[in-house]
């Protein structure tokens, strides 16, 4: 039985150069031929200046931005180098508190504001990284971007709808709006 | 959910099966030596693998020297795996200076990785250099697979064999699952997730300068490096400013590829697949959800190649799929319902063409309900520990459902080979039983079902079970066992029983709030892992043994045929029967009691 250790050791050895060395190479070094803005992260640069990634959310506590979703990462929201989610059950106490703050933070924004909250604009994401929001978070927050930017509402909803993606392949996963290069374009809006 | 949702669950399902045949069909000549003219070119790459490692392909092993060699090499994996990550610090690919692993942690994540469990006691990014992700993790991802996949050859080949004394030869059954299987599988779907958006990059981790930064308040230090009191004795705060995003990348495509079609489940970042930069698009999702289970699928009609039969392999997927589909709507349906709290609160949580609605706490927004319903299902179906979604923050019914179907053994699809056999452990208890109601000697595809298998295939049943429910007792008993939960009341109770349900039946799957990466919990879990995948394979190529070496008989009118509507009821009454009657007490005290107590807040 003791014959089979050595081809257990060999086996492994060539195992690790064909999977663990040869493989991963042969992918990054097409990938980095045929697809480089995506295998390096889909950055976003902007005067010279990498100012993020087109996959990964930010937060915004302005009023004038377009807020993200809630982000469960510490030390702050948003750590794409150590991703996370909130992980709160749903009759912890915690979680109703926070969404109740969330709420009334919402609230203090835009007090003449009725409409009812989507669920997804004040429930943590499960990376904490969330790029995006739904179409109708998006549209509860229209009404105070235009107020506070001097905008007309049909201008920010039309550049909603600019950042909007539709489902994939008009089937796959669900409509959603890109919070950062949303606001990337309303602050270029605004120098211009 | 809306009629996309259903239509995308509904697509899913017809991809998976239409592509799972002529894989499967394909598995069939791989392993019986008939390949395809356009892999026959790998052929000298399988035969210098034999050369190099003093390997004859033509032995034909007996049982005991197959499981020998199963064990010895997945030993060999278990070693460099802890080696790495004890070593990483002075080893090279470490561009964030990682440390090196703790021993426990380092125990954990080798048995985690070698026994195709992939439980992440650990954060990827935080933890793991490239080089520990590259040569231990990823390469462990295709050989505990491809042993789970060669463990599942040799069953088949008891069924088939007269009288024979072997059930084939380990070494080969392994090199050419990795070769012509899951190395192929791997090069096109990690590229095909590259277009997607997943990273690819040896670079070290980028800074973006963030458009709004934020701030957070953390204990002041002083110069000797203690924490500064005031004068009630209280930590004095300070404000720390961040202006910059750290984003995480690495060589994550090429990961994930095999993580998904190796039914591993262990991320490269923390979050797993929840992470845009693990699983960009929906369309990245849906190539991973069908790689997570197309080979415990294509495994299926595989086996209705190998007994000449294709009517049994498609029973065994019948059977799988009826249970797949319940089981998926049950979950759907209560993520979709959501948290009463919610309407509480007064916020809108209709599914519509503007949002998903429902419990949308732990999920992401590409995906929604329906997709993270979908992705929960199928990887604890399948071994497969992966997340796209937060299963602690789910409903209690929504986050039952992903449980029970690891208790359930991983027998719906599966893990790769080891769904396979363990619903064919399944099927044998199938017949046994049906066999004692007509007073007949149960036979399954000619072979007389006896003592000793029978004997086998309870053990295979019952010691995950076992391992999950005395373990999950011993951790609430203990104080370091409740240290870890982070929910209170029944859900916290969920937590711990998740987490053993997982390690017990090599799922990988979490719970994610329970503080799992202490000395007790790596431990516990560590030999958890271990139990339930080897004392589960040894079994099963014992039974394959001792099938082999019996004759055929041919069918007779008292036959049970196991190819009929009817049987595909026995077995699904099998599975569910000796799941549910084990599980329930304990189901009942998680999450049941937790459901009637959210229905009752008013």
């Amino acid at each position: 039985m003791l014959k089979e250790l050595k081809p257990a050791l060999l086996v492994l050895a060539l195992m690790t150069v064909l999977t663990g060395v040869a493989y991963p190479l042969l992918v990054t070094g097409i990938a980095q031929g045929l697809f480089p803005d995506q295998a390096n992260g889909s950055l976003i640069e902007q005067d010279g200046k990498l100012v993020g990634s087109a996959l990964v959310g930010q937060p915004f506590a302005d009023p004038k931005h377009f807020w993200s979703r809630p982000s469960a990462t510490g030390p702050v929201p948003y750590n794409a180098g150590a991703s996370s989610g909130s992980n709160l059950g749903p009759l912890n106490p915690a979680l109703e508190e926070a969404v109740k703050a969330r709420i009334d933070a919402l609230k203090a924004t835009d007090p003449t504001n009725t409409a009812p909250i989507p669920v997804d604009l004040v429930t943590a994401s499960g990376s904490g990284l969330d790029p995006h929001i739904s179409p109708a978070a998006a549209r509860w927050q229209a009404p105070r971007i235009a107020r506070l930017r001097g905008l007309s509402e049909a201008d920010v909803a039309r550049l909603i709808d600019d950042h909007t993606e539709g489902r994939q392949l008009g089937l796959l996963g669900e409509p959603r709006v890109n919070v950062l290069t949303l606001n990337l374009a309303l602050d270029r809006l605004a120098k211009s | 959910m809306t009629a996309n949702g259903y239509m995308q669950l509904g697509l899913y399902l017809i991809a998976l099966i239409g592509l799972a045949w002529p894989l499967g069909v394909y598995m069939a000549r791989v392993y019986r030596d008939e390949l395809p003219g356009f892999v026959r070119w790998l052929k000298p790459v399988e035969n210098l693998f034999y050369r190099v490692c003093g390997v004859k392909p033509g032995d034909d092993m007996p049982w005991t020297r197959y499981a020998f060699a199963m064990i010895a090499f997945n030993l060999m994996g278990f070693l460099a795996v802890y080696a790495l990550q004890r070593f990483q610090v002075w080893l090279p690919l470490n561009p964030e200076g990682l440390a090196a692993v703790t021993p426990d942690s380092s125990f954990n994540t080798a048995v985690s990785f070698a026994t195709n469990t992939n439980w992440q006691g650990y954060g990827g990014e935080t933890t793991m250099s490239y080089l520990t992700q590259m040569l231990g993790l990823s390469v462990q991802n295709f050989l505990s697979a491809a042993t789970g996949m060669a463990v599942v050859v040799a069953l088949m080949r008891g069924f088939t064999r007269k009288e024979a004394g072997g059930v084939g030869n380990f070494w080969v059954d392994m090199v050419r699952s990795t070769l012509y299987i899951l190395l192929p599988l791997s090069i096109i779907l990690s590229l095909a997730l590259v277009t997607q958006g997943v990273v690819q990059s040896f670079s070290p981790y980028q800074k973006a300068q963030l458009v709004e930064s934020v701030s957070y308040e953390q204990a002041k230090t002083g110069a000797n490096g203690e924490p500064v009191v005031d004068a009630q004795g209280q930590p004095v705060m300070e404000q720390v400013a961040v202006a910059e995003q750290t984003i995480a990348v690495g060589p994550a495509a090429s990961q994930i590829a095999i993580k998904q079609l190796g039914t591993n489940g262990g991320g490269f970042f923390n979050v797993n697949s929840a992470h845009p930069l693990e699983n960009p698009t929906p369309l990245a999702n849906f190539l991973e959800l069908l790689a997570i289970l197309i080979i415990p699928a294509a495994l299926c009609f595989t086996f209705g190649r190998f007994v000449g039969d294709m009517r049994q392999g498609g029973a065994i997927l019948a059977a799988m799929t009826v249970v797949f589909t319940a089981l998926l709507g049950v979950t759907a349906v209560a993520e979709q319902s959501g948290n009463p709290l919610f309407e509480r609160l007064g916020l809108v949580t209709e599914a519509s063409d503007m949002q998903a609605g429902g419990n949308m706490e732990g999920k992401e927004t590409r995906f929604g309900i329906a997709n993270s319903a979908l992705w929960a299902i199928a990887t604890t179906a399948a071994s497969n520990g992966s997340v796209n979604s937060m299963h602690d923050s789910y409903t209690p019914l929504g986050g039952m459902v992903p449980m029970w179907l690891m208790q359930l053994g991983e027998v719906i699809y599966g893990g790769v080979g080891s769904g396979l056999y363990g619903m064919l452990v399944f099927a044998l208890i199938g017949v046994f039983v049906a066999g004692l109601m007509i007073g007949r000697t149960p036979e399954y595809l000619g072979k007389k079902i006896e003592a000793f298998e029978v004997k086998m295939a309870a053990v295979a049943i019952l010691v995950p079970p076992l391992v999950v429910l005395v373990g999950a007792a011993l951790a609430v008993s203990l104080d370091v066992g409740r240290a870890g939960i982070f929910n209170p009341g029944a859900h916290g109770f969920s937590e711990v029983l998740y987490a053993l349900s997982s390690a017990g039946n090599n799922n990988g799957s979490a719970f994610g709030g329970l503080s799992a990466n202490t000395p007790f919990y790596n431990t516990l879990l560590g030999f958890a892992m271990l139990l339930a995948r080897y004392w589960v394979m040894i079994p099963v190529l014992a039974i394959a043994g001792a099938l082999a070496a019996k004759k055929i008989v041919p069918a007779s009118a008292g036959t049970l045929p196991t190819h009929t509507p009817l049987f595909v009821l026995l077995l699904i009454g099998t599975v569910v029967v000796v799941g549910a009657l084990t599980f329930v007490p304990a189901l009942a005290l998680g999450p049941v009691v937790e459901h009637l107590q959210m229905i009752s807040v008013k």
